[in-house]
């Protein structure tokens, strides 16, 4: 008896919780802020992104004093736990619990397409500055996912293969992050190099979170290869980095990174083992181009440290939605007329100094710079450009509808052209 | 010589005045959707599936004496195969769910096989060894789950998909579900169990099979975690190698402390108290899993009984 009357009285209590909830939820549908709902790793394998992405965020609010198109902003924050699981938790939340209008922010790839799958059945906007996922933008498109100011995993690491191509590389080996990411990222290198001739001697993948890269290390240092390609984000990156100098591979094997691995969330805390790996990135903080230096300067002398790819992103990637709030007249709860409005703008203010557009898949076209990471002249470490590919697309110089035909990369296919 | 008491009304083996309190609890929550926010519905719903995750833990902790670190991925497993069965294959959502609550039990099987020979903390370390077995499995065997991308799939059928409904469907099956474990550890199966987390050597001298009423009650604990992973993977459309991960089995294990260690439905309290703890910590800081911590730490201190454990502790007492 004792038990279930237990029961009975917890179930009543929690009942009178929820009906004091009810009425307070609807009040806040009639109030006027734009709520959007922030999701950012705070924790886990890549919380030194997650922390930046919510500091670009506020350093756009701060430049226009928390308000778009005439409306106060709301700005809620949720930690995804760099973790599908918690960033659907989350985003259930943001959207239900939380009324956001719009959802933006998440940094891996598994988080984004775990919410990308959820907002396809309400409808949310879901704006992914961060998350690159190829599919989202190509073969599963889903109209209000749209890829502000970020990039797709393929888009640089195709001129990326064709610049390894033109400094005479013949044979590669990659080492990679054993998720999306990663996959479409070795793909997109893999296949452009491939078919100008070179060769994908052996791939190695390894799951996020890997403490100790000796094994593969080991490994790579018995290959005969021209140049290693590692595709490491947080504090993996950190680690093959610093496993990498110390095993003696620097300077015997050039390091071919993806622009996650030699970021500054990841080089600021390095010393010279960073220093001369190369990447190809839209982004590159050490550019002479004056927008960008300026945006530089300035959130270096705010936050005390020089911004990274995911400070950066989450800038424009705000700048760009309030960009189209303002058109629209702050109209934020009419979805339709959003999403449409963000396809149709063009950024003319970014740090990038140049204007960026989306094509006709929601996903932007950038100049893809091929930076290398250099020492500053007050000792800390920035990527410089070294030479710049312009006006490339998600699809490289293929054709988007034959590109689409071939599968999207993955363990299985890496686009390696067979011989 | 004192008559002996008539006997009083059993219903499905409850009696008269536990029947009313059953019927009682279960229109409250069947009502809770009318009063309840789609996301405190949602909420509702995560408690249930692991309060079922819960119950069947304590099947073997609280009466068998033997506590298992490794539901979490019998759980997770249940939840794999229904996504894969409905997304990858295109099975019916029936199919899917039948299938997963059997690969479910496979797992348990092999499980008990390895792990009814040991007790105690030998039980707690093999069991949480073939739990990460399982979590390496699926973290790795990309071509098949995913890696670390998980698994996503629309695996409700088409009758479930509001809040509402599925929220009544899992009150419906959970119901079901702890009726019936209830009636397993009522049982003299459930005797057995009791009498072997007593005294092992008392029921081996008296002629029980040991290892065999074990291997049967950790199959029969996996086949319940299997339903709780099925209705989780429905729950959600998406399944990840966190679910499977040896975290899981360490919450499922504490929601069932909390609740009370042989209380049985103590699960459900112990998984709304967590989930909402959880829910309400998190939205204040993102140091919750300290908060969580804390407040385990306290438990234990001051209620190692669980919720439901220490409250009848209290009523026998006022009893006397």
């Amino acid at each position: 008896m004792d038990r279930r009357q237990f029961l009975k009285t917890s179930t009543a209590a929690l009942t009178a919780a929820g009906a004091g909830g009810a009425p307070w939820r609807r009040a806040l549908a009639q109030a006027g802020p734009i709520k959007i709902g922030l999701l950012a790793p705070l924790t886990g394998v890549v919380a030194s992104g997650g922390k930046e992405m919510v500091e670009g965020v506020q350093f756009y609010l701060d430049h226009v004093k928390g308000e778009i198109a005439g409306r106060k902003v709301e700005l809620v924050i949720e930690d995804d736990a760099s973790n599908p699981d918690t960033a659907l938790q989350k985003a259930r939340r943001l959207v239900e619990q939380g009324n956001c209008h719009m959802l933006i922010g998440d940094l891996l790839a598994n988080t984004g397409l775990a919410v990308a799958n959820y907002v396809k059945g309400t409808g949310t906007p879901y704006f992914i500055p961060i998350i690159a996922a190829d599919d989202l933008t190509q073969r599963h498109r889903i109209k209000n996912v749209i890829r502000v100011a970020g990039y797709s995993a393929s888009a640089f690491t195709h001129p990326f293969g064709d610049w390894a191509l033109k400094q005479g590389y013949k044979k590669i080996a990659t080492i990679s992050q054993d998720y999306t990411f990663g996959h479409e990222q070795c793909g997109g290198l893999a296949q452009v190099f491939t078919e100008g001739g070179g060769e994908i001697v052996q791939q190695f993948w390894h799951p996020l979170n890997t403490a100790d890269f000796s094994p593969y290390l080991g490994q790579l240092a018995d290959l005969k290869v021209d140049a290693i390609f590692a595709m490491e984000t947080g504090a993996d990156a950190t680690r093959l980095i610093q496993q990498y100098a110390s095993f003696g591979l620097k300077g015997k094997i050039p390091l071919l990174a993806a622009m996650n691995g030699t970021d500054q969330s990841v080089i600021r805390t390095l010393g010279e083992e960073c220093d001369g790996i190369i990447a190809a990135a839209h982004f590159a903080e050490g550019s002479d181009n004056p927008v960008t230096q300026k945006f530089t300067r300035e959130y270096e002398a705010k936050y005390g440290k020089i911004p990274s790819l995911y400070g950066f992103s989450m800038y424009s990637g705000i700048m760009w939605v309030a960009t189209a709030l303002e058109k629209m007249g702050g109209k934020v709860e009419d979805r339709e007329l959003l999403i449409d409005t963000v396809l149709k703008t063009e950024l003319t203010g970014s740090p990038l100094g140049k204007t960026v557009r989306l094509d006709g898949y929601g996903n932007p076209i950038y100049d893809v710079q091929i930076r290398k990471v250099v020492k500053r002249a007050d000792g800390k470490y920035w990527n410089v450009p070294v030479t710049s590919y312009p006006n490339v697309s998600q699809f490289w110089t293929y054709d988007p509808e034959t590109y689409m035909k071939q599968p999207p990369y993955s363990r299985t296919f890496q686009g390696i052209k067979k011989a | 010589m004192m008559q002996a008491s008539p006997q009083p009304i059993r219903i499905a083996g409850m009696t008269g005045s536990a029947v009313v309190v059953v019927l009682a609890v279960l229109a409250v929550a069947a009502a809770l959707p009318l009063v309840l926010t789609s996301y405190q519905v949602g909420l509702a719903t995560e408690m249930l599936i692991f309060g079922v995750l819960a119950m069947s833990i304590d099947i073997l902790a609280g009466f068998a004496g033997r506590t298992s670190l490794g539901h979490g991925a019998i759980f997770g497993v249940s939840g794999y195969v229904v996504v894969y069965a409905s997304a990858q294959a295109g099975l019916p959502p029936a199919v899917a769910f039948v299938l997963g609550i059997i690969a479910a039990t496979l797992v348990a099987v092999i499980f008990a096989l390895l792990a009814v020979r040991t007790s105690g903390v030998y039980f707690l370390l093999l069991t949480l060894a073939l739990g990460m077995i399982v979590w390496g499995i699926c973290l790795r065997w990309t071509q098949v789950t995913g890696g670390e991308n998980g698994m996503r799939g629309d695996v409700r059928p088409t009758f479930l998909v509001t809040h509402r409904a599925f929220y009544w469907a899992v009150l419906v099956t959970a119901a079901v579900v702890s009726y019936a474990m209830w009636r397993f550890v009522r049982s003299p199966f459930g005797l057995t169990l009791l009498g072997i987390r007593d005294s092992e050597s008392r029921m081996r001298s008296l002629g029980y099979n040991v290892s065999l009423h074990l291997f049967i009650g950790f199959t029969v604990s996996g086949f319940f975690a299997g339903v709780a992973g099925a209705l989780y993977a429905m729950f959600n459309n998406f399944v990840s190698p966190s679910t499977v991960a040896p975290a899981q089995s360490v919450e499922g294990v504490l929601m069932m402390i909390a609740g009370g260690v042989g209380t049985l439905f103590g699960g459900f309290v112990g998984a709304a108290a967590i989930i909402a703890l959880e829910n309400a910590v998190s939205a204040y800081t993102e140091r919750w899993q300290m908060v969580l911590g804390v407040t385990f730490i306290l438990i234990m201190i001051f209620t190692p009984e669980g919720i439901i454990g220490t409250l009848r502790a209290i009523l026998t007492r006022k009893g006397r």
